[in-house]
């Protein structure tokens, strides 16, 4: 038996998505691309962009991690692919402002579709990094195309 | 009188756990089931007190100052250090405070480097050529300023593999440990497995060679009866809070003879003699490596702790721990899927993976039910990296753990891996 805060949190549609893990594959020769750890667990993932003008035309991306961050991973991925970059950086920016904010805002459905489903991470500070690492990844990795 | 290896009855540990306050508090809604005291123990009300009543009545600065209060804390700080040195085995004057294990063996490494440039401490210096020892399964605490004092030396850093269930790689240890090796440094339990070095046959080999022996002891104080002198290692470091007593203070055990001859890692106030505008003369140990404002409250809390557990009796905090954790271990050893990782006896904690099941995930379904473990790499990576794992679970116990306690993880683990695994 688990609590309604777990249940919130591991919501079959995320236990969905950490295992089909949309994007998952090697992304070698995918540019710019961003490696990023989260030091307390070591999780790591590898993220690559192609890029067609200002929008993403494909993110690819591997590495091992929780279920959330897993999940995180494969939820952006269908979010960001085939938006510009300006958007997958607002995207990106409002979606860490909501896992900052302890509970207290919730992911816009029409923006995030079935990212909503990680709103419920926001109430565990300690697995706020696990659902940003790929969003950090994809963030870093835009970041480089600009320059 | 209790025989050595007579454990806690149920009724002993139900009374230790009315020391511990914050056993009652609850955790989504649940009974909070604390099994994560290698990573930091709770504390006793009696630490609490100990400290509080320091505070309240007899706070002052120490080893200076001539007034009523000044000269109480300095005794009762003193006291603490002959308190705890005496529980491990030293003479007070050998042993140092530092903020925490960590420091400790900072202390020693710099030590080691600084005496390169000392004509008067140059006894002990670390130099090109020299080679330190280190083990793959040691905490990062134990690696990274090891590491550090090799590159600021030129000196070679070199590690004793594990084997494919974490057992150090005793018939390497020959060739690795040579008349070039200054510095054998180890861990006593590894923080990982729970498994005990053989810290003899360790000791054995650095006698032979020459080398100093420094013992990461953290995870061993709280558990076993341990004495520096039966050990005979040259160096000890652990920490005050993973023996029930308060963050901030940790204690560094030095064989007099080396502490003498070891230069100041940490300088300033309280640990000279004479101070010109060009120069400083050192006090003798341990008091050389306790400048500025030492952590005296904490210190006194230390002590306070150390009675706690001398009044349970260590022969007896180590045959409950011994049980539980055969418990433990023999039980997470049944459930499908989950990997204990280590082999043979542990001491006080043990680390799990369960397949296809991150850590984090793990222990966020514990959390659930109360249950407070650790999950990540427990600061040893190279160890992970080696076992092929990027993180695992570590559940530890503890004086106030019960029997009821570790079976309550054994079900949660059962149904955790349930959970991940049936849904795939």
């Amino acid at each position: 038996m688990t609590s309604a805060e777990f249940a919130s949190l591991y919501q079959q549609i995320i236990l969905d998505h950490a295992r089909s893990g949309e994007g998952h594959g090697d992304p070698a020769g995918f540019e710019p691309q961003s490696h990023q750890i989260n030091p307390t667990c070591g999780d790591e993932i590898t993220l690559g962009v192609r890029l067609d003008d200002d929008r993403i035309a494909e993110v690819r991306w591997e590495g091992h991690g929780c279920t959330i961050s897993q999940a995180s991973a494969s939820l952006l991925t269908g979010i960001v692919t085939g938006s510009t970059t300006e958007h997958a950086r607002a995207v990106i920016d409002e979606f860490r402002a909501v896992m900052r904010s302890r509970g207290q805002l919730e992911l816009d459905e029409a923006r995030f579709g079935d990212a909503v489903a990680l709103n419920g991470v926001s109430r565990y500070v300690s697995r706020v990094k696990c659902a940003m690492l790929a969003w950090t990844a994809l963030e870093h990795a835009l970041a480089q195309s600009e320059v | 009188m209790v025989t050595a290896t007579t454990s806690l009855s149920t009724a002993d540990v139900a009374a230790i756990r009315a020391d511990f306050p914050v056993l009652a508090e609850r955790v989504n809604g649940q009974p909070l089931v604390y099994l994560d005291s290698a990573a930091t123990a709770q504390k006793p009300l009696q630490v609490l007190d100990a400290e509080r009543d320091f505070l309240l009545h007899r706070n002052a600065a120490v080893h200076r100052g001539a007034h009523t209060l000044a000269g109480e804390a300095t005794e009762e700080f003193e006291d603490a250090r002959a308190v705890v040195s005496a529980f491990i085995g030293a003479d007070a004057d050998e042993i140092v405070w530092t903020s925490n294990a960590t420091e400790a063996i900072n202390l020693v490494a710099y030590g080691l480097s600084n005496a390169l440039t000392s004509s008067r401490y140059g006894r002990l210096a670390v130099r090109p050529g020299d080679e330190i020892v280190i083990t793959e399964r040691d905490h990062h605490a134990n690696i990274i300023p090891w590491q550090q004092l090799a590159q600021r030396t030129g000196a070679t850093l070199r590690y004793l593999p594990v084997d494919d269930d974490g057992t150090l790689r005793m018939e390497l240890l020959d060739q690795l440990v040579t008349e070039r090796t200054r510095v054998l440094a180890f861990s006593h339990v590894s923080n990982v497995t729970g498994t005990a070095s053989p810290v003899a046959e360790l000791v054995a080999r650095a006698r032979q060679v020459g080398a100093l022996v420094v013992l990461d002891a953290c995870q061993a104080v709280p558990q076993l009866p341990f004495n520096v002198r039966e050990l005979d290692v040259d160096f000890a470091a652990f920490s005050g809070h993973k023996l029930y007593g308060p963050t901030g203070v940790g204690v560094l055990y030095g064989r007099r003879e080396l502490l003498e001859a070891l230069p100041p890692f940490l300088t300033g106030g309280s640990m000279i003699t004479t101070v010109t505008m060009d120069a400083a003369e050192f006090l003798p140990p341990p008091q050389r490596f306790e400048a500025g404002t030492e952590p005296i409250s904490q210190a006194v809390g230390l002590a306070a702790a150390v009675r706690y557990l001398q009044r349970i009796g260590m022969d007896r905090v180590a045959a409950h721990g011994r049980e539980l954790t055969e418990r433990l271990a023999g039980g997470l050893a049944a459930i499908d899927g989950v990997r204990v990782i280590g082999a043979g006896e542990r001491v006080g904690l043990a680390s799990f993976d369960v397949a296809e099941v991150h850590a984090h995930d793990v222990g966020q379904f514990l959390d659930d039910r109360g249950i407070a473990v650790r999950v990540g790499h427990h600061c040893a990576q190279p160890l992970h990296r080696r076992l092929g794992l990027a993180a695992s679970v570590r559940a530890s116990v503890a004086v106030h753990t019960t029997h009821d306690e570790v079976d309550q993880l054994l079900v949660a683990v059962a149904d955790a891996s349930e959970f991940f695994r049936g849904s795939r």
